[in-house]
């Protein structure tokens, strides 16, 4: 049987993934924690007297503090598979990645272990966020001059 | 290439089951289950799989009343890398090694090879093995255990367990009739995701090879068994094996990966995979159901896609594998 014969048979008996259910849920559940983080930046705000900037930074300790202790506890990954790509796209899914590689390395020991596979997953994240910040950096400074 | 077998006998199965095969239909066939956790009181998963195999075989020596002295050969194979966890486990046992490699068709090729050394009169009790364990396979070929990434429908999930089967030219209840040696076969198909459509097409091949070189009718048997298509492979190899050979397989054909677990109640989208998947399910359930005589010809072929993360980052396609053997009770 030829490859694209073979092919045909494979698609009529793969399941459509459902995009617009998991992109809807995506978007609720990430929407709320945006809205959550909004309402944590604006208590943090009032009740240390911090400016907006400063008090974002907290708000990303936070949220990094919580998602690290739900990765720890097991929680996190369970909640992953049912609202998608909700936690993974915000700072959440950058710490759980993190935590997770961190925990499943932890037997290999400090440096052979954790230390070189702590960013096996946020490696990629760091590496083209860096490069696309000075790619979006030099294109405001042509186009608004700085 | 298909070889028939006169004194080839199986004297013994042991089985081991993780929690979640424990808690899907077949775990009353099962020899031991642990159902805490996934660490059996070791401190690594790997360490774990290694304590499984190790499990297995030596209970498996007690259960036939032997000593280790009296098995010729241990043949043994498992995911992890460096077949690692066979290794491991061939170090506290004093037989003869020989370590094999062909994923989860793994079963398949440990019971040819030992087959034909009982068969060959090269040795009189031979003893095979293999397991899997879903968080050492998680870890090795995709992401972190705890990182959780939504999974396509068409994945599967890795089975926890392992398998001891003692082969022996001593006639027993069931005999090892006849294998046929598949070819490794590639259409195509990269989606890692999706190992039912990678691995149909070898099973199909050496499914229509065995009945041919037989000379069988696909009715002859009781029962048809692939290893690890899952819901959905299962279909492809159906369709495939009408549209190709004509053959019809809605009858007595079924897929060891969709019955290890409750596929409408378990997290486990497509079903079973893993080497100890079709040799749960086989030297499990069907094994025992056999000795009571709800099947009396069995056709098993353990499916293996021969992955690695490499060639499938460097965009290769996935090829795979298959081997068929025939199971009967003596009469």
């Amino acid at each position: 049987m030829d490859k694209n014969k073979y092919k045909e048979i494979v698609d009529k008996n793969t399941p459509k993934e459902n995009y617009i259910k998991n992109a809807i849920i995506s978007f609720v559940v990430g929407g709320a924690l945006g809205a959550f983080s909004e309402l944590l930046l604006r208590c943090y705000s009032l009740w240390f007297e911090l400016p907006r900037k400063e008090s974002g930074v907290l708000v990303v300790l936070t949220l990094i503090l919580i998602s690290s202790i739900l990765t720890a506890c097991g929680v996190f990954d369970t909640l992953v598979t049912k609202v998608k790509a909700a936690l993974i796209i915000p700072i959440t899914g950058f710490a759980h990645s993190m935590t997770s590689a961190a925990l499943e390395y932890k037997n290999e020991g400090l440096v052979l272990g954790i230390g070189s596979n702590i960013f096996k997953l946020a490696g990629t994240v760091i590496l083209y966020g860096v490069v696309s910040v000075y790619i979006f950096g030099i294109l405001r400074l042509i186009v608004t001059g700085g | 290439m298909t070889t028939k077998y006169n004194n080839v006998y199986i004297d013994s199965t042991y089985t081991i089951c993780g929690n979640y095969e424990n808690d899907g239909p077949l775990s009353e066939y099962f020899d031991k289950k642990y159902e805490k956790d996934l660490y059996f009181g070791e401190k690594s998963w790997e360490k774990a799989e290694v304590h499984l195999l190790k499990e297995a075989n030596s209970n498996l020596i007690k259960k036939a009343k032997l000593k280790e002295e009296d098995i010729d050969l241990l043949i043994s194979g498992d995911l992890q890398n460096q077949i690692a966890a066979s290794d491991y486990m061939a170090r506290e046992f004093n037989i003869p090694f020989l370590g094999i490699f062909e994923a989860c068709a793994t079963i398949g090729e440990a019971i040819l090879l030992g087959s034909t050394f009982i068969e060959g009169k090269f040795a009189k009790k031979v003893l095979v093995s293999t397991s899997s364990h879903n968080m050492a396979a998680e870890k090795q070929f995709r992401n972190p255990t705890e990182y959780g990434t939504p999974k396509p429908k068409t994945a599967t999930f890795t089975v926890t367990g392992s398998a001891s089967i003692l082969l022996t030219n001593k006639k027993s209840k069931i005999r090892v009739e006849s294998t046929t040696i598949g070819k490794v076969k590639d259409l195509g198909i990269t989606d890692v995701n999706n190992m039912g459509a990678v691995m149909a097409p070898a099973a199909a091949d050496v499914i229509y090879n065995h009945l041919k070189d037989t000379k069988r009718e696909i009715n002859y048997y009781d029962l048809v068994l692939t290893g690890d298509l899952g819901i959905y492979g299962k279909n492809i190899l159906k369709d495939y094996m009408m549209s190709s050979y004509n053959i019809d397989l809605s009858k007595n054909y079924n897929d060891c990966g969709t019955m290890i677990y409750d596929l409408d109640n378990q997290p486990v989208l497509a079903g079973g995979s893993g080497p100890s998947c079709s040799a749960l399910v086989t030297f499990g359930y069907i094994y025992k159901e056999m000795l009571k005589g709800t099947y009396k010809k069995v056709l098993i072929v353990p499916t293996g896609a021969i992955f690695s993360p490499t060639f499938t980052f460097q965009k290769e396609s996935i090829p795979c594998m298959a081997n068929a053997i025939s199971l009967e009770v003596v009469v």
